[in-house]
């Protein structure tokens, strides 16, 4: 593959449809600018700051923007909520699609046949395999990513961090709790 | 098209096995790929849609015994050749040995890599008023189309109800054909378990889909 790879990038460039510099800085930017730490902030601020939240599930592009650190977040994100009666499931079936700003390049599982198979047919079966249960009465909600909207989960926030920092609580919020296949970390677990 | 990459509701491809502290690329061509895929696409050589239909167009074998940025790889690479940026000689042999096609908006530079970390607007004028709002119950229509759809096989022919209305957008039939935006609205419409997989379905959960306009009729 590496050989292919490397005659596909030779013949681009040797046409002048690229610059190989070009192509190291955007593999840089993903390396750098993107990622789970991102989505986390967003997340732990909307535990946080309860106009914030509301502005954020209104409207999750404007309210993401107003936020410096990912202000490059594309114009269709819809966050939605997990509640004691719902939680939230995010899959493409046909592809990979994925909040990259907010999460960072998709995990392989995500783009992989069993999960975007199975999420919209036995999503508990599916988190069983995350070693989650949830409780047998809550509404599972699941997201088929078909076009262009990109969706977050913002899960609950864990009990036992009254009074915690916005710092603090990004701290708890993890990838998977944003994708809906995963809960935050709980305080003091291990982690 | 009916493709394999349509997998919503397939059994037997087994359980989701989550890699513990997964790199981000696990060999260093996949990052190329992806700057390559990514660059060329914003210079100009295709749009997201026909890169996806690319991908999806794949022969069902190749397509599910690949990996991710294999798929990317192979998708583009027919691309770049049903296009005419690059003979199937020249990816052969490593060297560009014919002219190159001009493209759309020129040479990728360093100077362009911001553009590509934003993502792009797919947001439309609305040509017309919406068919459908919030609460409608609508009918996923029973089409087969050829070509890239964004309709997954499983809800088709099934009732849902329209909980969102996204707004006016690129219609990815159309636009990965190179037929044109055609902008459409779109919906997030909502499905329960049992209207999708039975009475044996789970009863507490639902799906839902971004459905365009074209992909509903009134139920």
């Amino acid at each position: 593959m590496d050989l292919r790879v490397r005659a596909l990038e030779t013949v681009l460039t040797e046409k002048g449809y690229v610059e190989p510099a070009a192509l190291d800085a955007i593999v840089q930017a993903y390396e750098t600018k993107i990622g789970p730490h991102n989505g986390a902030r967003v997340v732990a601020k909307a535990w946080s700051d309860p106009a914030f939240k509301q502005a954020l599930l209104a409207d999750g592009t404007k309210a993401v923007g107003t936020l410096g650190h990912v202000s490059r977040v594309g114009d269709h994100l819809v966050i939605v909520e997990n509640t004691p009666q719902r939680h939230n499931m995010v899959v493409c079936t046909l592809c990979s699609c994925y909040p990259w700003e907010m999460l960072g390049l998709p995990p392989v599982w995500y783009k992989a046949a069993p999960y975007r198979s199975r999420a919209v047919k036995d999503p508990r079966g599916v988190l069983a395999d995350f070693g989650v249960t949830l409780p047998q009465e809550i509404e599972v909600r699941v997201w088929d990513s078909t076009a262009e909207t990109r969706f977050l989960v913002l899960p609950m926030r864990p009990a036992g961090t009254e009074g915690w920092s916005e710092e603090q609580l990004a701290e708890l919020v993890t990838r998977d709790s944003m994708i809906g296949t995963g809960l935050p970390k709980t305080p003091g677990a291990p982690s | 098209m009916n493709g394999v990459h349509d997998m919503g509701g397939m059994d037997g491809f087994g359980k989701v096995e989550p890699e513990p502290n997964e790199p981000m690329f696990h060999h260093e061509w996949e990052s190329r790929v992806l700057a390559i895929v990514r660059a060329m696409g914003a210079a100009g050589a295709y749009n997201i849609d026909t890169s996806r239909f690319y991908r999806e167009s794949l022969p069902p074998e190749v397509y599910l015994s690949s990996s991710y940025y294999k798929k990317w790889l192979l998708g583009l690479e027919n691309n770049l050749i049903d296009k005419g940026y690059v003979g199937a000689g020249e990816f052969a042999s490593g060297h560009a040995s014919e002219p190159a096609k001009p493209l759309k908006r020129g040479k990728f530079t360093v100077n362009d890599v911001e553009r590509v970390m934003v993502r792009g607007k797919f947001g439309r004028a609305a040509p017309g008023p919406a068919k459908f709002k919030p609460g409608d119950r609508v009918r996923a229509r029973n089409i087969h189309p050829k070509t890239h759809t964004r309709l997954p096989r499983y809800v088709r022919g099934h009732i849902g109800v329209v909980e969102l209305n996204l707004g006016c957008s690129v219609y990815p039939d159309t636009s990965a054909m190179e037929a044109g935006e055609n902008p459409q609205w779109l919906y997030n419409v909502v499905f329960d378990g049992a209207e999708l997989w039975g009475p044996e379905a789970d009863p507490t959960v639902k799906v839902s889909i971004d459905a365009f306009e074209p992909y509903l009729e009134p139920a």
